[in-house]
């Protein structure tokens, strides 16, 4: 890589460059038509129709606050269920590619995580991780969820160490172990299946009387031998021995009585939340904390603020209806723009492709 | 160029009997992260090799040496200083997050 703090476009088919230099100048120094926020299906999809409308857009791929580069996929293995790819794709394999097609149409990166945004006016300002203050007429937020944390004594501490959120990352360490897996949803069963490849015990620790599964993924899993579930239980604490992780402390939902587990790792599978800290003062979020558009467009209560993804999907949550939303928002913005919308005085031309400076 | 394989036959060699610090990338085929983070410790390699030698382990390939440090989760960086662990970074990374948390090792 070039010392010189630059933005590369990468010829067609080059590898991306793994991170964008900071501190681009250029960049600063004019009004963007289109920036995304978000690298996973949803950014990737509105990158790809909005570089296709001539927006020249940036996505901002974060690398710390919304969870991985690359979204929730880069953690899982085998997606069967992504049309196109009959034989099943991986899930890492599938987001290069989306990068590879976004970057192919002039796309740029940078990855950085966003610190704040000013989203009233008619120019939206952003500004990243590195100082760098970006102004663009329409912003398209596919900042994703999160996996929900426990909040507990203990994991903090023994997080690398036993604890984990990703059973595909981390699975292999647990050979003839006794693992854990906290949830009752499908991620949870999925999860706990996977788990049996390397472990000798799988505990699913459920804080109801019944899972929340689908029932194909409740059936995979009670005829696992392997798997075995204590309902009624959540987790209090998470015990360490020597650095790493030794047992569990559970509470009995009913009685309140508690007890200790032995295992040598704990996998949380409890849901997410969604990405939405930086905007949460300015759009409007329902009950659950999740962006809410003008259905069926993906407008937010601001003008030239869209959203797709999983920030405003808590009922569907796959990667191809985030896909959906992402093209959705993109032709949204492309309408937006043309319709003459995030115009100003610092930013006078009609034509919305034209990007000045 | 970017980090440099090791294996456990040459980790007392490449790693334990380094002169400089050692940063070394535990990693595996299979982990959507470690695609993240390799071409980042990639670079850190190629601009930073006066300062740290930059190496990446399988642990796939070499389970005993991950065992032997505790790796429980991947990626995981370790840097090694006169032979032991000196400093310890779990979970993915951008490069201006990695390099702050090894600025005991690179100007």
């Amino acid at each position: 890589m070039s010392d010189t703090p630059k933005i590369i476009l990468s010829p067609v088919g080059a590898p991306a460059p793994a991170s964008e230099p900071t501190g681009t100048p250029e960049l600063e120094d004019r009004v963007h038509d289109t920036i995304i926020i978000g690298s996973g299906p949803a950014g990737l999809t509105a990158a790809v129709y909005a570089a296709r409308a001539n927006l020249q857009p940036i996505l901002i791929e974060g690398v710390l606050e919304g969870g991985p580069t690359g979204g929730q996929l880069t953690l899982t293995t085998d997606v069967e269920n992504f049309p196109g790819f009959s034989a099943g794709i991986l899930g890492p394999e599938l987001i290069t590619n989306m990068r590879d097609q976004a970057e192919r149409f002039g796309t740029r990166f940078i990855t950085e995580d966003v610190t704040s945004v000013d989203l009233t006016g008619d120019l939206k300002v952003l500004e990243t991780a590195s100082g760098l203050r970006l102004s663009t007429r329409t912003l398209i937020i596919a900042t994703g969820a999160k996996p929900r944390r426990l909040e507990v004594p203990g994991e903090d501490e023994l997080w690398g160490s036993g604890v984990s959120a990703c059973a595909t990352c981390d699975g292999f360490f647990f050979r003839d172990k006794h693992v854990i897996v906290v949830g009752g949803g499908d991620s949870a069963m999925e999860e706990a299946i996977f788990l049996t490849k390397f472990a000798s015990k799988v505990t699913v620790v459920h804080r109801r009387d019944q899972l929340r599964a689908s029932v194909i993924m409740q059936e995979r899993a009670f005829k696992n031998d392997r798997i075995e579930f204590a309902f009624n239980a959540t987790v209090a604490e998470i015990l360490g021995e020597g650095g790493l992780m030794s047992g569990v402390v559970l509470t009995d939902t009913v009685t309140g009585e508690q007890r200790t587990l032995a295992a040598d790792g704990l996998f949380l599978a409890i849901g997410h939340i969604p990405n939405t800290w930086l905007f949460d003062d300015v759009l409007d979020t329902d009950d659950e904390g999740y962006l809410i558009v003008d259905e069926p467009s993906t407008a937010t209560n601001l003008p030239g603020v869209f959203a797709c993804g999983d920030v405003m999907d808590h009922t569907y949550r796959q990667a191809v209806t985030a896909a959906g939303t992402g093209c959705r928002a993109a032709i949204d913005a492309e309408r937006y723009l043309a319709g003459g919308g995030g115009v100003t005085a610092a930013s006078p031309e009609a034509e919305p492709t034209v990007v000045s400076g | 160029m970017g980090a440099t394989p090791v294996t456990t036959s040459d980790w007392t060699t490449e790693v334990l009997e380094s002169d400089r610090p050692v940063l070394v990338d535990f990693w595996a085929e299979w982990c959507g992260p470690c695609k993240m983070v390799s071409p980042i410790v990639d670079e850190i390699a190629d601009e930073r090799s006066d300062e740290l030698k930059v190496v990446k382990l399988n642990v796939d390939e070499n389970p005993d040496t991950a065992r032997e440090y505790g790796i429980m989760s991947i990626p995981t960086l370790l840097v090694f200083k006169g032979g032991r662990p000196d400093k310890r970074i779990v979970g993915a990374k951008g490069k201006a997050a990695l390099l702050k948390d090894l600025k005991d090792y690179v100007s």
